[in-house]
Protein backbone atom coordinates (compact mmCIF):
# COMPACT_ATOMS: atom_id res chain seq x y z
CA UNK A 1 0.00 0.00 0.00
CA UNK A 2 1.32 3.43 -0.93
CA UNK A 3 0.81 6.57 1.15
CA UNK A 4 0.75 8.72 -2.00
CA UNK A 5 -1.95 11.33 -1.54
CA UNK A 6 -3.10 9.87 1.79
CA UNK A 7 -2.12 12.83 3.96
CA UNK A 8 -1.49 16.57 3.86
CA UNK A 9 0.76 18.93 5.78
CA UNK A 10 -1.63 21.58 7.10
CA UNK A 11 0.47 23.27 9.76
CA UNK A 12 4.07 24.45 9.61
CA UNK A 13 5.82 26.74 12.04
CA UNK A 14 9.43 27.77 12.56
CA UNK A 15 10.37 29.41 15.84
CA UNK A 16 11.78 32.89 15.21
CA UNK A 17 14.38 32.62 17.97
CA UNK A 18 17.98 31.80 17.21
CA UNK A 19 19.18 32.24 20.80
CA UNK A 20 16.83 31.20 23.58
CA UNK A 21 18.77 31.85 26.76
CA UNK A 22 15.63 32.40 28.81
CA UNK A 23 13.60 29.42 27.59
CA UNK A 24 13.67 25.70 28.28
CA UNK A 25 13.81 23.05 25.57
CA UNK A 26 10.38 21.74 26.58
CA UNK A 27 8.99 25.27 26.41
CA UNK A 28 10.34 25.67 22.88
CA UNK A 29 8.63 22.40 21.92
CA UNK A 30 5.38 23.76 23.33
CA UNK A 31 5.74 27.10 21.53
CA UNK A 32 6.34 25.50 18.15
CA UNK A 33 3.50 23.02 18.73
CA UNK A 34 1.05 25.83 19.28
CA UNK A 35 2.52 27.76 16.37
CA UNK A 36 1.95 24.91 13.93
CA UNK A 37 -1.54 24.14 15.23
CA UNK A 38 -2.50 27.82 14.96
CA UNK A 39 -1.13 27.86 11.41
CA UNK A 40 -3.36 24.88 10.58
CA UNK A 41 -6.42 26.31 12.30
CA UNK A 42 -6.46 23.42 14.77
CA UNK A 43 -6.06 23.10 18.52
CA UNK A 44 -4.33 20.73 20.90
CA UNK A 45 -7.65 19.00 21.48
CA UNK A 46 -7.53 17.87 17.85
CA UNK A 47 -4.16 16.12 18.20
CA UNK A 48 -4.33 12.32 18.43
CA UNK A 49 -0.90 11.54 17.01
CA UNK A 50 2.44 12.83 18.35
CA UNK A 51 5.93 12.47 16.92
CA UNK A 52 9.24 13.58 18.41
CA UNK A 53 12.88 12.48 18.35
CA UNK A 54 15.99 12.61 20.50
CA UNK A 55 15.90 16.38 20.95
CA UNK A 56 12.70 16.02 23.00
CA UNK A 57 13.58 15.67 26.68
CA UNK A 58 12.41 12.51 28.42
CA UNK A 59 11.66 8.93 27.45
CA UNK A 60 10.41 8.89 23.87
CA UNK A 61 7.21 10.95 23.67
CA UNK A 62 6.26 10.51 27.35
CA UNK A 63 7.54 13.70 28.97
CA UNK A 64 6.52 15.88 26.06
CA UNK A 65 3.02 14.39 25.87
CA UNK A 66 2.71 15.17 29.58
CA UNK A 67 4.18 18.69 29.32
CA UNK A 68 2.12 19.56 26.23
CA UNK A 69 -1.03 18.17 27.82
CA UNK A 70 -1.77 15.79 24.95
CA UNK A 71 -4.54 13.58 26.34
CA UNK A 72 -6.05 11.99 23.24
CA UNK A 73 -3.06 10.24 21.72
CA UNK A 74 -3.94 7.05 19.89
CA UNK A 75 -0.62 6.91 18.06
CA UNK A 76 2.93 8.06 18.74
CA UNK A 77 6.40 7.49 17.33
CA UNK A 78 9.80 8.62 18.57
CA UNK A 79 11.95 7.26 15.74
CA UNK A 80 15.30 8.97 16.10
CA UNK A 81 17.65 9.09 13.15
CA UNK A 82 19.11 12.49 14.02
CA UNK A 83 18.42 15.48 11.83
CA UNK A 84 16.20 13.71 9.30
CA UNK A 85 13.89 12.20 11.95
CA UNK A 86 11.16 14.74 11.20
CA UNK A 87 10.95 13.83 7.52
CA UNK A 88 10.63 10.21 8.61
CA UNK A 89 7.94 11.35 11.04
CA UNK A 90 5.95 13.00 8.25
CA UNK A 91 6.02 9.72 6.31
CA UNK A 92 5.17 7.66 9.39
CA UNK A 93 2.37 10.07 10.26
CA UNK A 94 0.96 9.67 6.74
CA UNK A 95 1.11 5.88 7.18
CA UNK A 96 -0.66 6.08 10.54
CA UNK A 97 -3.33 8.38 9.10
CA UNK A 98 -3.80 6.11 6.07
CA UNK A 99 -4.22 3.15 8.45
CA UNK A 100 -6.73 5.04 10.59
CA UNK A 101 -4.48 5.01 13.66
CA UNK A 102 -4.75 8.76 14.11
CA UNK A 103 -6.30 11.77 12.38
CA UNK A 104 -4.20 14.78 13.35
CA UNK A 105 -0.47 14.23 13.88
CA UNK A 106 1.81 16.79 15.53
CA UNK A 107 5.59 16.68 15.01
CA UNK A 108 7.88 18.88 17.11
CA UNK A 109 11.59 19.66 17.25
CA UNK A 110 13.41 22.14 19.51
CA UNK A 111 16.75 22.70 21.13
CA UNK A 112 19.19 25.29 22.41
CA UNK A 113 22.74 24.16 21.59
CA UNK A 114 23.81 27.78 21.08
CA UNK A 115 22.77 28.87 24.56
CA UNK A 116 24.26 25.70 26.00
CA UNK A 117 27.59 26.46 24.29
CA UNK A 118 27.81 23.14 22.46
CA UNK A 119 30.81 22.85 20.11
CA UNK A 120 28.61 20.88 17.79
CA UNK A 121 30.84 20.19 14.85
CA UNK A 122 34.33 20.26 16.26
CA UNK A 123 34.24 18.42 19.60
CA UNK A 124 34.37 14.62 19.45
CA UNK A 125 31.49 13.23 21.50
CA UNK A 126 32.19 10.20 23.67
CA UNK A 127 28.79 8.57 23.14
CA UNK A 128 27.44 5.56 25.01
CA UNK A 129 30.27 3.04 25.60
CA UNK A 130 27.81 0.23 24.87
CA UNK A 131 27.38 1.58 21.36
CA UNK A 132 29.52 -1.01 19.53
CA UNK A 133 31.34 1.47 17.30
CA UNK A 134 32.42 3.91 20.03
CA UNK A 135 35.52 2.04 21.27
CA UNK A 136 36.76 1.71 17.67
CA UNK A 137 36.12 5.33 16.70
CA UNK A 138 36.14 7.75 19.64
CA UNK A 139 39.87 7.39 20.44
CA UNK A 140 40.66 8.83 16.99
CA UNK A 141 38.76 12.09 17.52
CA UNK A 142 35.80 11.83 15.15
CA UNK A 143 33.85 15.10 15.16
CA UNK A 144 30.98 15.97 12.86
CA UNK A 145 33.17 18.33 10.82
CA UNK A 146 36.05 15.93 10.16
CA UNK A 147 33.69 13.08 9.25
CA UNK A 148 32.01 15.18 6.55
CA UNK A 149 35.44 16.51 5.60
CA UNK A 150 36.59 12.97 4.80
CA UNK A 151 33.61 12.66 2.44
CA UNK A 152 34.64 15.92 0.76
CA UNK A 153 38.26 14.81 0.53
CA UNK A 154 37.24 11.54 -1.10
CA UNK A 155 34.82 13.30 -3.45
CA UNK A 156 37.58 15.64 -4.57
CA UNK A 157 39.87 12.64 -5.14
CA UNK A 158 37.34 10.59 -7.10
CA UNK A 159 35.60 13.32 -9.08
CA UNK A 160 37.86 16.37 -9.08
CA UNK A 161 35.40 18.43 -7.04
CA UNK A 162 36.91 21.72 -5.84
CA UNK A 163 36.56 23.93 -2.77
CA UNK A 164 35.31 26.69 -5.08
CA UNK A 165 32.48 24.48 -6.29
CA UNK A 166 31.50 23.64 -2.70
CA UNK A 167 31.62 27.35 -1.89
CA UNK A 168 28.89 28.05 -4.46
CA UNK A 169 26.47 26.21 -2.20
CA UNK A 170 27.12 28.63 0.65
CA UNK A 171 26.96 31.56 -1.77
CA UNK A 172 23.49 30.46 -2.92
CA UNK A 173 22.28 30.00 0.66
CA UNK A 174 23.53 33.47 1.58
CA UNK A 175 21.73 35.02 -1.39
CA UNK A 176 18.52 33.59 0.05
CA UNK A 177 19.28 34.37 3.70
CA UNK A 178 19.66 38.09 3.01
CA UNK A 179 15.87 38.25 2.69
CA UNK A 180 15.14 36.29 5.90
CA UNK A 181 14.91 38.64 8.87
CA UNK A 182 15.40 35.74 11.27
CA UNK A 183 18.49 34.28 9.57
CA UNK A 184 21.68 34.18 11.62
CA UNK A 185 23.93 35.00 8.65
CA UNK A 186 22.30 37.53 6.31
CA UNK A 187 25.41 38.85 4.62
CA UNK A 188 25.80 37.78 1.01
CA UNK A 189 29.14 35.99 0.65
CA UNK A 190 31.33 35.21 -2.35
CA UNK A 191 33.22 32.09 -3.36
CA UNK A 192 36.39 33.86 -2.24
CA UNK A 193 34.89 34.59 1.19
CA UNK A 194 34.21 30.90 1.67
CA UNK A 195 37.54 29.51 0.48
CA UNK A 196 39.44 32.20 2.38
CA UNK A 197 37.68 31.47 5.66
CA UNK A 198 39.74 29.40 8.12
CA UNK A 199 39.98 25.65 7.65
CA UNK A 200 38.01 23.74 10.27
CA UNK A 201 38.73 20.23 9.01
CA UNK A 202 40.50 20.04 5.64
CA UNK A 203 39.12 20.57 3.08
CA UNK A 204 36.11 22.18 4.82
CA UNK A 205 36.33 25.85 5.78
CA UNK A 206 34.40 27.67 8.44
CA UNK A 207 31.90 28.93 5.86
CA UNK A 208 31.35 25.40 4.54
CA UNK A 209 29.70 24.64 7.89
CA UNK A 210 26.16 25.32 9.07
CA UNK A 211 25.30 27.64 11.95
CA UNK A 212 24.76 26.56 15.54
CA UNK A 213 21.42 27.92 16.66
CA UNK A 214 18.62 27.57 19.16
CA UNK A 215 15.04 27.27 18.06
CA UNK A 216 12.69 24.68 16.69
CA UNK A 217 9.84 23.88 14.40
CA UNK A 218 6.65 21.90 14.19
CA UNK A 219 4.41 20.32 11.57
CA UNK A 220 0.81 19.15 11.56
CA UNK A 221 -0.18 16.28 9.27
CA UNK A 222 -3.75 15.19 8.69
CA UNK A 223 -6.00 13.39 6.23
CA UNK A 224 -6.99 15.07 2.92
CA UNK A 225 -10.61 15.04 4.16
CA UNK A 226 -9.80 17.08 7.26
CA UNK A 227 -7.33 19.23 5.31
CA UNK A 228 -10.12 20.30 2.94
CA UNK A 229 -12.12 21.65 5.89
CA UNK A 230 -9.23 23.94 6.87
CA UNK A 231 -8.34 27.28 5.32
CA UNK A 232 -4.76 26.50 4.32
CA UNK A 233 -3.51 25.63 0.82
CA UNK A 234 -3.39 21.85 0.35
CA UNK A 235 0.12 20.42 0.53
CA UNK A 236 -0.10 16.70 -0.15
CA UNK A 237 2.51 14.03 0.58
CA UNK A 238 3.05 12.46 -2.82
CA UNK A 239 6.12 10.36 -2.15
CA UNK A 240 8.31 9.33 0.76
CA UNK A 241 11.41 7.24 1.18
CA UNK A 242 13.83 6.43 3.97
CA UNK A 243 17.10 4.55 4.21
CA UNK A 244 20.04 3.84 6.49
CA UNK A 245 23.62 3.68 5.28
CA UNK A 246 26.46 2.60 7.57
CA UNK A 247 30.06 1.48 7.84
CA UNK A 248 29.15 -1.97 6.47
CA UNK A 249 31.65 -4.09 8.36
CA UNK A 250 34.53 -2.00 7.10
CA UNK A 251 33.36 -1.62 3.50
CA UNK A 252 32.31 2.00 3.94
CA UNK A 253 32.08 3.94 0.69
CA UNK A 254 32.28 7.68 1.36
CA UNK A 255 31.42 8.62 -2.21
CA UNK A 256 27.65 8.44 -1.76
CA UNK A 257 24.87 8.83 0.81
CA UNK A 258 21.66 7.04 1.74
CA UNK A 259 19.85 9.61 -0.42
CA UNK A 260 20.53 7.22 -3.29
CA UNK A 261 17.95 4.83 -1.81
CA UNK A 262 15.61 7.22 0.05
CA UNK A 263 15.29 9.46 -2.98
CA UNK A 264 14.68 6.61 -5.41
CA UNK A 265 11.94 5.23 -3.14
CA UNK A 266 10.25 8.62 -2.82
CA UNK A 267 10.37 9.36 -6.55
CA UNK A 268 9.03 5.90 -7.37
CA UNK A 269 6.08 6.34 -5.03
CA UNK A 270 5.42 9.84 -6.36
CA UNK A 271 5.75 8.83 -10.02
CA UNK A 272 7.88 11.88 -10.78
CA UNK A 273 11.51 12.64 -11.57
CA UNK A 274 14.07 14.98 -10.02
CA UNK A 275 13.74 17.27 -13.05
CA UNK A 276 10.05 17.77 -12.20
CA UNK A 277 10.91 19.47 -8.89
CA UNK A 278 10.34 23.24 -8.88
CA UNK A 279 12.09 23.65 -5.54
CA UNK A 280 14.27 21.50 -3.26
CA UNK A 281 15.06 21.71 0.44
CA UNK A 282 18.35 19.84 0.81
CA UNK A 283 19.91 19.08 4.18
CA UNK A 284 22.88 21.38 4.55
CA UNK A 285 24.93 20.63 7.63
CA UNK A 286 27.91 21.31 5.35
CA UNK A 287 28.28 22.30 1.72
CA UNK A 288 29.48 18.78 0.89
CA UNK A 289 26.26 17.36 2.36
CA UNK A 290 24.25 19.25 -0.25
CA UNK A 291 26.50 18.35 -3.14
CA UNK A 292 26.49 14.62 -2.44
CA UNK A 293 22.75 14.48 -1.77
CA UNK A 294 21.95 16.34 -5.00
CA UNK A 295 23.91 13.69 -6.92
CA UNK A 296 22.38 10.80 -5.00
CA UNK A 297 18.84 12.15 -5.41
CA UNK A 298 19.45 12.22 -9.15
CA UNK A 299 19.48 15.97 -9.82
CA UNK A 300 22.74 15.37 -11.67
CA UNK A 301 25.02 12.45 -12.45
CA UNK A 302 27.33 11.05 -9.79
CA UNK A 303 30.45 13.14 -9.66
CA UNK A 304 28.87 16.08 -11.50
CA UNK A 305 27.63 17.81 -8.33
CA UNK A 306 30.44 20.35 -8.40
CA UNK A 307 29.47 21.55 -11.85
CA UNK A 308 25.77 21.41 -11.02
CA UNK A 309 25.98 23.75 -8.01
CA UNK A 310 28.33 26.27 -9.64
CA UNK A 311 27.53 29.68 -11.04
CA UNK A 312 24.42 30.25 -8.97
CA UNK A 313 22.49 27.23 -10.19
CA UNK A 314 20.88 26.85 -6.74
CA UNK A 315 19.86 30.53 -6.42
CA UNK A 316 16.15 31.25 -6.74
CA UNK A 317 15.40 33.26 -9.87
CA UNK A 318 18.88 32.60 -11.23
CA UNK A 319 19.53 28.87 -11.43
CA UNK A 320 17.71 25.73 -12.46
CA UNK A 321 17.14 24.36 -8.96
CA UNK A 322 16.22 26.90 -6.25
CA UNK A 323 17.24 25.34 -2.93
CA UNK A 324 16.89 26.27 0.75
CA UNK A 325 15.29 29.62 0.08
CA UNK A 326 15.13 30.39 3.82
CA UNK A 327 18.94 30.37 3.90
CA UNK A 328 19.00 26.80 5.18
CA UNK A 329 21.22 25.46 7.90
CA UNK A 330 24.19 27.15 6.26
CA UNK A 331 22.86 30.65 6.96
CA UNK A 332 19.45 30.65 8.63
CA UNK A 333 18.92 28.13 11.36
CA UNK A 334 19.92 24.64 12.52
CA UNK A 335 17.77 24.21 15.62
CA UNK A 336 18.89 21.47 18.04
CA UNK A 337 21.66 20.68 15.52
CA UNK A 338 18.93 19.02 13.48
CA UNK A 339 17.89 20.67 10.26
CA UNK A 340 15.20 18.28 9.08
CA UNK A 341 12.06 20.06 10.15
CA UNK A 342 13.09 23.42 8.72
CA UNK A 343 13.65 21.66 5.38
CA UNK A 344 10.00 20.59 5.34
CA UNK A 345 8.78 23.97 6.60
CA UNK A 346 10.44 25.93 3.78
CA UNK A 347 9.16 23.44 1.19
CA UNK A 348 5.64 23.98 2.57
CA UNK A 349 6.11 27.76 2.38
CA UNK A 350 7.17 27.46 -1.26
CA UNK A 351 4.22 25.25 -2.17
CA UNK A 352 1.81 27.60 -0.43
CA UNK A 353 3.38 30.61 -2.13
CA UNK A 354 4.31 31.97 1.29
CA UNK A 355 8.09 32.13 0.91
CA UNK A 356 9.70 35.57 0.90
CA UNK A 357 8.68 37.27 -2.39
CA UNK A 358 12.33 37.72 -3.34
CA UNK A 359 12.88 33.95 -3.31
CA UNK A 360 9.39 32.57 -4.01
CA UNK A 361 9.47 30.14 -6.94
CA UNK A 362 6.75 30.90 -9.48
CA UNK A 363 4.00 28.29 -9.73
CA UNK A 364 5.72 26.02 -7.24
CA UNK A 365 3.49 22.96 -7.31
CA UNK A 366 6.01 20.18 -6.77
CA UNK A 367 8.83 20.29 -4.23
CA UNK A 368 11.29 17.98 -2.56
CA UNK A 369 12.57 17.95 1.00
CA UNK A 370 15.51 15.76 1.90
CA UNK A 371 17.28 15.16 5.19
CA UNK A 372 20.28 13.37 6.61
CA UNK A 373 20.73 12.41 10.24
CA UNK A 374 23.85 11.10 11.93
CA UNK A 375 27.09 11.27 9.99
CA UNK A 376 27.84 10.74 6.32
CA UNK A 377 31.31 9.69 7.48
CA UNK A 378 30.04 6.72 9.47
CA UNK A 379 26.34 5.87 9.75
CA UNK A 380 23.31 7.95 8.86
CA UNK A 381 19.63 7.99 8.10
CA UNK A 382 18.30 9.57 4.92
CA UNK A 383 14.74 10.62 4.29
CA UNK A 384 13.06 12.16 1.26
CA UNK A 385 9.61 13.67 0.80
CA UNK A 386 8.01 14.69 -2.48
CA UNK A 387 5.33 17.26 -1.70
CA UNK A 388 2.66 18.57 -4.02
CA UNK A 389 0.30 21.52 -3.93
CA UNK A 390 -3.15 20.31 -4.88
CA UNK B 1 54.45 14.97 15.11
CA UNK B 2 51.26 14.25 17.01
CA UNK B 3 50.95 15.44 20.57
CA UNK B 4 47.37 14.40 20.95
CA UNK B 5 46.97 11.69 23.59
CA UNK B 6 43.82 9.79 22.68
CA UNK B 7 41.30 8.64 25.27
CA UNK B 8 41.40 4.94 26.04
CA UNK B 9 38.78 2.69 24.50
CA UNK B 10 36.48 0.86 26.91
CA UNK B 11 36.43 -2.85 26.04
CA UNK B 12 33.28 -4.93 26.45
CA UNK B 13 33.10 -8.71 26.93
CA UNK B 14 33.04 -9.28 23.18
CA UNK B 15 36.07 -7.09 22.42
CA UNK B 16 38.33 -7.78 25.40
CA UNK B 17 40.43 -10.14 23.26
CA UNK B 18 40.90 -7.44 20.62
CA UNK B 19 42.21 -4.93 23.15
CA UNK B 20 44.37 -7.50 24.96
CA UNK B 21 45.96 -8.26 21.57
CA UNK B 22 46.47 -4.52 21.08
CA UNK B 23 48.67 -4.54 24.20
CA UNK B 24 50.85 -7.07 22.33
CA UNK B 25 50.94 -4.87 19.22
CA UNK B 26 48.56 -7.06 17.25
CA UNK B 27 45.62 -5.75 15.19
CA UNK B 28 42.82 -8.32 15.00
CA UNK B 29 40.12 -8.37 12.37
CA UNK B 30 37.13 -10.68 11.99
CA UNK B 31 37.10 -13.40 9.33
CA UNK B 32 34.21 -15.67 8.45
CA UNK B 33 35.34 -19.32 8.70
CA UNK B 34 33.05 -20.33 5.85
CA UNK B 35 33.26 -17.43 3.38
CA UNK B 36 36.69 -16.08 4.33
CA UNK B 37 35.30 -12.54 4.17
CA UNK B 38 36.95 -10.16 6.63
CA UNK B 39 35.27 -7.41 8.62
CA UNK B 40 36.15 -4.58 11.00
CA UNK B 41 35.56 -3.78 13.81
CA UNK B 42 35.50 -7.49 14.68
CA UNK B 43 32.36 -8.84 16.33
CA UNK B 44 31.16 -12.29 17.36
CA UNK B 45 28.51 -12.46 14.63
CA UNK B 46 29.59 -11.89 11.03
CA UNK B 47 27.91 -8.75 9.63
CA UNK B 48 27.74 -10.23 6.14
CA UNK B 49 26.69 -13.88 6.36
CA UNK B 50 24.45 -15.94 8.62
CA UNK B 51 26.64 -19.00 8.10
CA UNK B 52 30.14 -19.60 9.44
CA UNK B 53 31.96 -18.70 12.64
CA UNK B 54 33.92 -15.51 13.15
CA UNK B 55 37.64 -16.10 13.65
CA UNK B 56 39.81 -13.29 14.98
CA UNK B 57 42.89 -13.10 12.78
CA UNK B 58 45.89 -10.80 12.87
CA UNK B 59 46.08 -8.19 10.13
CA UNK B 60 49.38 -7.57 8.36
CA UNK B 61 49.32 -3.93 9.41
CA UNK B 62 49.81 -2.73 5.85
CA UNK B 63 47.26 -0.52 4.17
CA UNK B 64 46.57 2.62 2.16
CA UNK B 65 44.80 5.86 3.06
CA UNK B 66 41.19 5.80 1.80
CA UNK B 67 40.37 9.30 3.04
CA UNK B 68 41.56 11.73 5.70
CA UNK B 69 41.07 15.16 7.21
CA UNK B 70 43.31 17.42 9.26
CA UNK B 71 41.32 18.58 12.26
CA UNK B 72 42.36 22.15 13.01
CA UNK B 73 42.00 21.71 16.76
CA UNK B 74 44.27 23.28 19.40
CA UNK B 75 46.39 20.18 18.94
CA UNK B 76 45.76 19.36 15.27
CA UNK B 77 45.45 15.72 14.25
CA UNK B 78 44.91 13.70 11.09
CA UNK B 79 41.85 11.47 11.18
CA UNK B 80 41.57 8.89 8.41
CA UNK B 81 40.06 5.75 7.05
CA UNK B 82 42.81 3.30 6.17
CA UNK B 83 42.02 0.41 3.85
CA UNK B 84 43.79 -2.67 5.16
CA UNK B 85 45.52 -5.08 2.81
CA UNK B 86 42.91 -7.64 3.94
CA UNK B 87 40.02 -5.43 2.75
CA UNK B 88 38.34 -3.62 5.63
CA UNK B 89 38.52 0.15 5.96
CA UNK B 90 39.05 1.34 9.53
CA UNK B 91 38.88 4.68 11.27
CA UNK B 92 42.27 5.71 12.63
CA UNK B 93 44.79 8.54 12.87
CA UNK B 94 47.82 9.15 10.67
CA UNK B 95 50.85 9.92 12.82
CA UNK B 96 54.47 10.81 12.19
CA UNK B 97 53.56 12.53 8.94
CA UNK B 98 53.78 16.04 7.59
CA UNK B 99 50.08 16.97 7.40
CA UNK B 100 50.60 18.74 4.07
CA UNK B 101 52.07 15.59 2.53
CA UNK B 102 49.25 13.18 3.43
CA UNK B 103 47.51 11.80 0.34
CA UNK B 104 44.70 9.42 -0.48
CA UNK B 105 46.21 6.17 -1.73
CA UNK B 106 49.38 6.64 0.30
CA UNK B 107 50.80 3.36 1.74
CA UNK B 108 50.88 3.28 5.54
CA UNK B 109 51.86 0.84 8.27
CA UNK B 110 50.38 0.05 11.65
CA UNK B 111 51.76 1.68 14.78
CA UNK B 112 49.98 1.28 18.10
CA UNK B 113 49.88 4.40 20.23
CA UNK B 114 49.43 4.75 24.00
CA UNK B 115 46.24 6.28 25.37
CA UNK B 116 45.37 8.36 28.41
CA UNK B 117 45.97 6.91 31.85
CA UNK B 118 47.88 3.82 30.64
CA UNK B 119 44.77 2.73 28.77
CA UNK B 120 44.68 0.25 25.90
CA UNK B 121 46.92 1.19 22.97
CA UNK B 122 45.02 2.08 19.80
CA UNK B 123 45.89 1.19 16.19
CA UNK B 124 47.22 4.18 14.25
CA UNK B 125 49.17 4.35 11.01
CA UNK B 126 52.30 6.06 9.80
CA UNK B 127 53.61 6.55 6.23
CA UNK B 128 55.26 3.34 4.99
Amino acid sequence: MSIRGKACIVGAYEHPTRKAEDKSVAQLHAEVALGALRDAGLTRADVDGYFCAGDAPGMGPLSMADYLGLNRLTHYDSTDVGGCSYLVHVAHAAEAIAMGKCKVALITLAGRPRSEGVATGTAPRPGDPRQPDVQFEYPFGPAIANMYAMCAQRHMYEYGTTSEQLAWIKVAASHHAQHNEHAMLRKVVTVEDVVNSPLVADPLHRLDCCVISDGGGALVVTSPEIARTLKRPLVSIRGAGEAIKHVDGGRIDLSYTGARYAGARAFEMAGVKPADMKYASIYDSFTITVLMQLEDLGFCEKGQGGKFVSDGNLISGVGRLPFNTDGGGLCNNHPANRGGITKVIEAVRQLRGEAHPAVQVKNCDLALAHGTGGSLGTRHGSATLVLERL
Amino acid sequence: MTDRIPPSPTPDPSTQRFWDAAREGKLLIGRNSKTGKTHYPPRPICPFDDEGEVEMVEASGRGTIYSFSIMRAKVPYAIAYVELEEGPRMMTNIIGADFAAIRIGQPVTLKFQPTEGDGYPVPMFTPA
